[in-house]
């Protein structure tokens, strides 16, 4: 039971290298997007998993009981990421999109190799 | 987890782009095993849905297909992420365990919400309270952050259209 209590780190961690990786060893500028966002989802499971309870309720006050409820401080936060996620992830994509229409391609290598070709 | 992964994997970007929307869909659906009712509904709407609509709109205005890598070194690449997977696995050990009441993050501010903001606000759902009175500015930070956004995605966007309209004009 000591090291079971962990598990949800260790999904956290799974899913954010799988970003990482995608990130880091892939060259196609939508999929460096995309893995951007798993990292971005594995941070919010992170957050979300710290403020549960167990036995306890999503935080919303009901009248003249005694409840459990979670941690609502964490739910705040990962509304407010979700939303700046969005937000940085809409401009990368608009990016990506200006991107293709200057070089024609959304490759990393073959853009790279095109502002050599430029600069020679 | 297994939508993550198969998102790495394939070439298609339509279907990366597909796959990527269900594993928001699943992960909403982790944030509410997790009482964490607001934020799935969040999830769901702008994870699985706005997220993807914007995807899809980038690859209906580039290409959909991912080029077969000129080898960038995956052995390298891997190496890196399982070294830092095993660090923050080792990182774990001092953390406190899922779902115990005792953790030190449930004994700071959390306990004067949830026992004050009924009399002090008066709405039922904290994490709203907490969202729009205590931490407002939090809040107004985002939204600046947002409008930001929308500025850069309509210049970059919509300042290169019209300059290639007037240089058509010109020509």
């Amino acid at each position: 039971m000591q090291i079971l209590g962990l598990y949800n780190y260790w999904i956290f961690i799974v899913l954010m290298m799988c970003g990482f990786y995608v990130v880091i060893s892939r060259g196609n500028l939508v999929k460096k997007l995309v893995g951007l966002n798993i990292f971005q989802t594995s941070v919010f499971i992170l957050y979300i998993s710290m403020g549960k309870i167990t036995g306890g309720t999503a935080p919303i006050l009901i009248a003249g009981k005694d409840v459990v409820y979670s941690n609502p401080v964490p739910h705040v936060l990962i509304l407010t990421a979700i939303v700046v996620g969005i937000a940085t992830t809409s401009l990368g994509l608009a990016l990506v999109v200006r991107i293709h229409e200057a070089y024609g391609t959304i490759e990393e290598d073959e853009i790279h190799a095109q502002s050599e070709e430029e600069s020679l | 987890m297994v939508t993550a992964v198969a998102a790495v994997r394939l070439r298609d970007l339509f279907a990366v782009v597909m796959l990527f929307g269900i594993y928001s869909l699943v992960s909403a659906s982790l944030f509410v095993v997790m009482d964490a009712v607001d934020v799935a509904f969040t999830e769901a709407s702008v994870g699985a849905g706005v997220a993807t609509v914007f995807m899809l709109g980038t690859l209906s205005l580039t290409t959909h297909r991912e080029k077969t890598p000129i080898a960038r070194k995956p052995l390298l690449s891997l190496l890196v992420v399982i070294i830092t997977g095993a660090a923050l696995m080792y990182g774990t050990y001092d953390i406190p365990h899922y779902g115990d009441a005792n953790d030190p993050i449930h004994h700071h501010v959390a306990p004067h919400y949830l026992e004050d903001s009924m009399e002090e606000i008066g709405i039922p759902n904290v994490v709203s309270s907490v969202l729009a009175s205590y931490r407002g500015y939090d809040t107004l930070g985002e939204t600046t952050v947002v409008f930001t956004a929308a500025i850069g995605v309509l210049i970059l966007i919509g300042g290169a259209r019209r300059r290639s309209k007037r240089d058509d004009e010109r020509s």
